[in-house]
């Protein structure tokens, strides 16, 4: 696996929520399914993961968040990515996220949501057949 | 996005251009070796400084704490972080971002990480021209963090100008594990964690391995105990690295450095154009896939054939 073209996906948690245990078993699951993961870390700023997202060239975003903050955070950050002319990055949502928030958030940019008991293999095919790369 | 527009884009400091460009590099598109070569006058600015060690050792947090060192003194800084690839899914879990949080807004700090993709060696192999990229860019120290390192993973040494080796107390008998190959690659050596019991102890057993050293150089590596956390150490560990660039400089090994990476640029280039076309040419060819199942039936052997075909290869007409 030396020369082709790989997928790259940032995994971030935005804002004040320090449950990162469902991030790092989708970040692992992507890992495994041959993608480059890069893993942020905890209380992310909406610029931090533009920025992060930006150096790091990648195809995709990955936002984990379990603190009720999501309509707030996502918009914010699909907002900074328009800003900076990047429309080309596939972003992504899990966590407790409420189901009538759903559309509001896709309205905005957010490509999928996946709460929780999602298995693995549907957020890595969707990833797959959504990246532009 | 043109290969002009790219070359421009980098050197006018956008960076995305730069993140750009290192993702072309990385997949190994022949646009990015068009840009590569359009920048390389633009590239041998910046000190690049290896970082490497054992896996936890803190490499990581200590150029985090380099870097904030550094950018007291109104330096620009370019950081490359390797991580493993999975040798069977080809995947990676690339975590050094996790640790340089407090950069992360920085305009002057340009992070990036990088999977091996199947390299062995510490970095990828495409790590040394992301890190041209960079120089090009025009960032005045590049930190490049090798993957968490044992024994031979030493090529960082031909990437940087000066090498850092981490080591933590309490690794005990691990000695041993530096003797063979880092201990011989370190510019510095950097005893990590130093808050831990065993700091001294280490410091002096690196320094009792150096006093047996029967290399003659103009320079013995010092050792420099730090702490991540709390910065103690960070200040004089950035005094040696600087006294290490002004020793390189006024011996002339600065010179003699960039030389010997010429050198083995091109021949790493070449060696690796020359395999590709050769595998390119024969692959597939019906005397070629004839030649090898005679060789696996003992009847001829691969010795002869290699001869026989690079002879070929090198004096056919077409070239």
């Amino acid at each position: 696996m030396s020369s082709s073209k790989k997928i790259r996906v940032l995994v971030a948690k935005p804002g004040l929520d320090g449950h990162d245990r469902g991030a790092k078993i989708v970040a692992r699951a992507l890992r495994d399914a041959g993608m480059e993961v890069i893993y942020t870390g905890l209380r992310q700023t909406p610029e931090m993961v533009v920025r992060a997202a930006m150096d790091e060239g990648v195809h995709c975003i990955g936002l984990s968040i379990l603190s009720g903050a999501h309509n707030a955070l996502f918009p914010k950050i699909m907002e900074l990515l328009k800003a900076e002319g990047v429309d080309d990055v596939l972003v992504v949502g899990g966590g407790i996220i409420p189901e009538d928030d759903i559309p509001g958030l896709k309205e905005a940019g957010i490509g999928e949501i996946f709460g929780p008991g999602t298995p693995l293999d549907e957020i890595v095919e969707y990833i797959r057949n959504n990246v532009k790369i | 996005m043109s290969v002009t527009d790219l070359v421009e884009g980098v050197l006018s400091q956008k960076r995305r251009y730069l993140a750009r460009l290192i993702s072309l590099i990385e997949d190994e598109d022949n646009h990015a070796l068009e840009a590569l070569s359009l920048l390389y006058k633009h590239t041998g600015r910046s000190h690049i400084i290896g970082v490497t060690g054992p896996p936890g050792s803190g490499k990581s947090s200590l150029v985090t704490k380099l870097t904030a060192e550094f950018r007291k003194r109104s330096k620009t800084i370019g950081i490359v972080c390797v991580d493993p690839s999975s040798p069977f899914t080809g995947g990676a879990l690339l975590g050094d971002r996790i640790r340089m949080q407090e950069h992360s807004l920085d305009d002057d700090v340009f992070v990036r990480s990088m999977g091996t993709r199947g390299h062995l060696g510490g970095l990828a192999r495409t790590t040394s021209d992301a890190v041209k990229a960079i120089d090009a860019f025009g960032k005045d120290i590049i930190f490049v963090e090798t993957v968490g390192a044992g024994q031979s993973e030493v090529e960082v040494v031909d990437v940087a100008h000066t090498v850092l080796v981490t080591d933590v107390p309490g690794s005990g008998d691990d000695i041993q594990a530096i003797k063979a190959g880092i201990m011989e690659i370190a510019d510095i050596f950097v005893v990590n964690k130093s808050d831990l019991p065993g700091a001294d102890k280490k410091a002096t057993e690196i320094n009792a391995m150096l006093d047996i050293d029967p290399r003659e150089r103009t320079w013995r590596p010092p050792v420099v105990l730090t702490n991540s956390r709390t910065g103690d150490g960070i200040p004089e560990l950035v005094e040696t690295i600087l006294a290490h660039l002004k020793h390189l400089k006024e011996t002339g090994l600065w010179k003699m450095k960039g030389l010997q990476r010429s050198r083995d640029e091109l021949q790493e280039l070449m060696k690796y154009k020359l395999t590709k076309e050769l595998s390119q040419k024969l692959q597939g060819k019906p005397e070629y896939e004839k030649a090898i199942e005679l060789i696996a039936k003992r009847e001829t052997d691969p010795y002869t054939v290699a001869e026989k075909l690079i002879a070929e290869f090198l004096f056919s007409e077409s070239r």
